[in-house]
């Protein structure tokens, strides 16, 4: 299936290089060409997104068995058994988040233009969004683990240098290093996982250990294997346990959070799962793992978000939550379900990203909903945008996210995780009801702003890359999978996941078409119509409740200052962050200062100074020996000799 | 030519050279020592060049007569492990006297020292005979001692005593087992010798190899250094002058994890396999002891020593495991920590120079204050944390994925070292490059 050739590849690295270039050229320039910089960036960005299209055509013109290519461009290191290629692969699953990146990753650089004007560090910003862009693309590129690893550190540098971009703010320069740190947890996991696939396969190769899986480990390791994989991409994407270093993030500039923690870098761990599917098919326990977390992570994150006051909080909850669907989807065997959601989300969640910063913009980076209001008439354009984003997430019918978690739904239902579905529709209700409660306080009702600012309506270039992502927003969907099984990106990607849930799923499977639009392994007697029409009418509802109550039926400011027992669990994250906390940071110091002041200044430097004390103490006692008086060591020598003629006499006897 | 004794004796050459500038000249002094280094540095350039890579065993092997009596010869030779560590030494020698520029203290004595430090370093590194070898050994102490106990900081007498007899007493063992070693290899061979190449093809057998192992095992443990044997790290670090702390965590440590591969294991192969589970053991418990103990230092200086604890136990975790990835990720991090840490004592004292004070609290804002310095502390910081395309990944990738595949437990613990560099590195950072609302 993976074919060594490279005449048709052989242009594509150009897709990294672009970006590399510009950071490379920004790292020396960036600060010196000031205006400039942002321009160039977004250049490169174009080239790279310009050359991921012609790829894509390129490989979709191709019969469908034959779209996988490996291109070698050197041996990275060779080290014992351990050898590893510097290598990319273009098939179907890496050119469609070539174009998530580079086509996301040029409207935001272009977006950014405007929204990073007259910051001092102006070039440091572009170079490292370069930086990034460059990174992910060698992430999903890859066509081993280890470049892949390479890739996902590299992202995760990106992450920390961009969320703590303006690290003058203490918050900020906090926030990175949670970030980075708590991705290092996830990535102890992948890291093992590596070295159980390569103990194992004896190379990190992904064809060869992809191919051979089935053959060469057992169900119990695939397990292993998927669930360690699992434990880095719950970093990266920010799943239970390790979801609390998102949130923070959203310190840092917004298209930054767009981009990195809401479109691109956190899909990683999804676009891995799909990518290493076959450990998944293998060992299903961690499959359902998989889509176990991501419902729990999905309800939690939803819950939390009903009551965050800050517009990019709630917006970063709310990917958590999001990335919940996404990883039912791959948990459940509809990987290209998953991967559905994860392209439409990347629209309409970098939409609502750039809004956020839209309004941030012209509120001059107030971001507390609760003190907003009206402001759509200030800003229309943004309130517009914002809106179609609001639907897509809401899942209003015909928009993008309708179709995609429609199909992850489907999916889970399909794989006959009954529970797991029925928690995506409450959280698709949750979804609902506080995107709207985001949408109708910040842009509806009397404004409730006592600063006395006065908004502006953000220049063309930020406004028109907010347009065309919403325009994708709303049809994106339908163009690029409409129709689910048969959809075209189901069709494109069939041959890099393989067809849905093989032997995922050791159920009866009722003979169904695929052309009822049906899913062929089909558990449960709900029909596909019914499952869209009863998500469907979740989402909305809540929508429409939110709308209800917010919008003039239930005194929510009165409510705010007296809140029940429930809401202050839900607005202080279910206190998680404070038991995080209090575990690693209060005890882990303890711990640590004990070790450092106690054990080691005390224990066992007191035991090293004791032993020259010891001696001091002993020669002080011995110079005595030493008087100077001829008796006293005679008396000495004639002890000695007694003690020796002694010891000599007594072995004779014997 | 005869490169590694044109790389051994050229800084000494040069040190005694120094005595007779006068000390009323010390730009002349400088700039001496600083060309002497360059030219020892070339030589080792010299070395590599001539060096012939995929050939096993010693190349460019001398061999002169020494001390007849003994069977003792002067014998050097150069391998893959020692290539990169000699060259790694020349290489941080100019660095260190770039360093000691400002040095007002009798900068003649320095230099002089610092020089003759190097010959006795490269000279543990290039020597291919056991006695030849304990002399370099020894010889490194004492202007190490004196570059602690004269330049140093406020408890440099302290740590430079301690120093000092921490390391003596590893290096009597050892020279009690070299003692040993040769002679019992005499009745075998028929005459007396030092010569290592001579030894290797001896028997000897498991019981004598326990005892022999844990001779030498005392001076490396206590070079590298392993926990317990640690505390003289610290301390020794922290006190000594910026050059002398690039010196000890750049190379120094070194010599054990060399000694280990050159000696310990490859004398007493049995003994070192029975023994590695306890050694691995104390290995592991250095990298999370290391690394805790470091996230809490006050001192900037000593969380970068405590630091040094926690990746040196990579390199005998690595040593230990006997894999050959993992053999190879030993030597690699070896290098990398040499260069990364060096860097990061460097970076120390620039600050220290300039502030008079090491204190992570009295920093704050120098990111926005000294955007370059602020750039590549954060660069030598994020390879010290091993990330990916910086140098201090690949080697602490291989060690960890060489010694997996044989002892799944102590990789998973070891891995465990990697998140815990990230706290304190990165928290380190943070509190010395942004702004603090309550600091200076």
């Amino acid at each position: 299936m993976v074919a060594a050739v490279p005449s048709i590849v052989r242009a594509d690295w150009l897709v990294l290089l672009f970006p590399a270039l510009g950071s490379i050229i920004l790292m020396f320039y960036g600060q010196r060409m000031k205006r400039a910089a942002g321009p160039i960036a977004t250049l490169m960005m174009t080239a790279s997104f310009v050359v991921a299209g012609i790829t894509f055509f390129r490989i979709a013109g191709r019969p469908e068995g034959n779209r996988s290519f490996v291109h070698t461009i050197y041996t990275f290191f060779h080290a014992g058994g351990l050898n590893v290629n510097v290598d990319y692969r273009i098939d179907p699953l890496s050119i469609t988040m070539m174009l998530v990146v580079t086509g996301v990753g040029t409207l935001i650089h272009l977006y950014s233009i405007g929204y990073m004007r007259g910051d001092p560090r102006e070039g440091r910003y572009f170079q490292y969004l370069n930086l990034f862009a460059f990174s992910m693309l060698l992430l999903v590129m890859a066509n081993n683990f280890l470049i892949m690893f390479v890739g996902w550190e590299l992202v995760g540098l990106c992450s920390y240098l961009l969320i703590g971009f303006w690290f003058d703010r203490e918050q900020a320069a906090v926030a990175a290093k949670k970030a980075f740190i708590t991705n290092r947890v996830g990535d102890f996991s992948f890291v093992i996982g590596l070295f159980l696939i390569f103990t194992h396969f004896g190379t990190l190769d992904f064809g060869k250990v992809f191919s051979s899986a089935p053959t060469v480990i057992t169900a119990g390791t695939a397990t292993a294997i998927g669930l360690l994989l699992f434990g880095g991409a719950a970093g990266k994407s920010a799943q239970i346990p390790l979801y609390v270093w998102l949130p923070d993030a959203m310190l840092g500039p917004t298209p930054v959070s767009a981009l990195i923690h809401a479109a691109t870098m956190v899909t990683a761990g999804v676009y891995m799962v799909a990518r290493t599917h076959v450990f998944y098919d293998l060992g299903h326990s961690a499959a359902v793992v998989v889509a176990s977390i991501g419902a729990a992570t999905m309800l939690m994150a939803g819950l939390i978000a009903i009551a965050q006051d800050d517009i990019k909080r709630v917006l970063a909850y709310s990917t958590i939550s999001q990335l919940g669907y996404m990883f039912i989807g791959v948990g459940s065997g509809a990987y290209v379900a998953g991967m559905f959601h994860l392209v439409t989300h990347a629209f309409f969640k970098a939409l609502l990203f750039l809004g956020a910063g839209s309004v941030l913009h012209a509120l001059h980076d107030r971001g507390d909903i609760t003190q907003m209001g009206g402001l759509w008439r200030r800003i229309p354009w943004t309130a517009f945008v914002f809106a179609l984003g609001w639907l897509a997430i809401i899942a209003f019918p015909g928009t993008s996210g309708f179709f995609s978690k429609d199909q992850v739904l489907e999916g889970a239902y399909g794989a006959g995780h009954t529970t797991i579905w029925a928690i995506g529709v409450i959280a698709a209700a949750i979804t609902g009801f506080y995107m709207t409660r985001l949408l109708y306080l910040t842009f509806f009702g009397k404004s409730r702003d006592n600063e006395g600012v006065h908004p502006h309506e953000s220049p063309v270039s930020m406004v028109f890359p907010m347009v065309l992502l919403g325009i994708a927003a709303i049809i994106g969907g339908f163009l690029i999978n409409g129709n689910g099984e048969n959809g075209r990106l189901a069709r494109f990607l069939e041959p890099s996941v393989g067809p849905r849930a093989v032997a995922a799923v050791p159920a009866p499977t009722s003979a169904q078409t695929p052309e009822t639009g049906v899913l062929p392994h089909r558990n449960g007697s709900l029909s596909a119509g019914a499952l869209s029409g009863i998500a469907t009418t979740a989402g909305v509802g809540g929508a429409v409740v939110a709308l209800a109550m917010y919008g003039g039926l239930w005194d929510w400011q009165r409510r705010r200052e007296n809140p029940g027992l429930a809401w202050r669990a839900v607005s202080n994250k279910f206190f998680v962050d404070d038991v995080y906390q209090f575990l690693f940071t209060s005890v882990g110091m303890l711990v640590a200062t004990a070790l450092a002041f106690v054990v080691d200044a005390t224990w066992i430097d007191g035991v090293v100074n004791g032993f020259g004390t010891v001696t001091t103490k002993v020669a002080a006692v011995g110079r005595r020996v030493q008087t100077g008086l001829v008796r006293s060591y005679a008396l000495g020598i004639l002890g000695g000799g007694v003690l020796l003629l002694a010891f000599f006499v007594a072995r004779a006897v014997r | 030519m005869a490169w590694l004794s044109w790389v051994l004796w050229t800084p000494l050459a040069g040190a005694l050279a120094l005595a007779v500038f006068p000390n009323s000249r010390p730009a002349l002094i400088r700039g001496w020592s600083f060309f002497t280094s360059i030219v020892a540095f070339a030589f080792s350039l010299g070395m590599l060049a001539s060096f012939h890579t995929g050939q096993a065993g010693m190349q460019m092997v001398e061999q002169h007569r020494w001390i007849p009596a003994f069977g003792a010869t002067y014998k050097l030779g150069v391998d893959g492990i020692s290539l990169f560590l000699v060259i790694l030494t020349t290489f941080l020698i100019p660095i260190c006297v770039l360093a000691s520029w400002k040095i007002e203290k009798n900068p003649k004595l320095f230099m002089a020292l610092l020089l003759v430090l190097e010959t006795a370093i490269t000279g543990v590194f290039l020597a291919g005979d056991l006695l030849l070898f304990y002399v370099f050994w020894e010889g490194m102490l004492v202007p190490m001692y004196f570059l602690i106990g004269y330049w140093g900081y406020e408890r440099r007498i302290y740590a430079a005593v301690k120093f000092f007899i921490y390391t003596l007493l590893g290096g009597l063992l050892m020279f009690a087992g070299i003692l040993v070693l040769a002679f019992h290899a005499a009745g075998p061979l028929g005459h007396f010798t030092f010569d290592l190449a001579q030894i290797q093809t001896v028997h000897i057998s498991v019981a004598l190899q326990r005892w022999l192992f844990l001779a030498f095992f005392a001076a490396f443990a206590i070079k590298v250094p392993l926990f317990p044997v640690h505390t003289w790290l610290p301390d020794a670090h922290t006190e000594a002058p910026t050059a002398g702390s690039v010196i000890l965590a750049g190379v120094l440590l070194k010599l054990g994890g060399y000694g280990f591969l050159r000696y310990a294991v490859s004398l007493f192969p049995h003994a070192a396999k029975e023994f590695a589970p306890w050694i691995v053991a104390l290995a592991l418990i250095g990298i999370i002891y290391g690394a805790l103990v470091a996230t809490v230092q006050r001192d900037l200086k000593r969380l970068v020593a405590y630091s040094s604890v926690a990746h040196l136990g990579f390199v005998v975790l690595g040593i230990f495991a006997f894999s050959l990835t993992s053999l190879q990720g030993a030597s690699l991090q070896m290098i990398s920590h040499g260069v990364s840490t060096g860097g990061l004592f460097l970076l120390v004292g620039m600050l220290y120079e300039r502030r008079h004070t090491r204190l992570i609290e009295d920093f704050g804002g120098l990111g926005a204050i000294t955007p370059i310095f602020g750039g590549i502390f954060l660069i030598v910081v994020l390879s010290s944390l091993g990330l990916p395309g910086l140098n201090g990944f690949v080697g602490e990738f291989l060690v960890l994925i060489g010694s997996f595949t044989p002892h799944r437990l102590w990789a998973v613990i070891g891995a465990v070292g990697v998140i815990l560099a990230a706290v304190y590195l990165l928290w380190a950072y943070q509190r010395s490059s942004s702004w603090r609302r309550c600091s200076r």
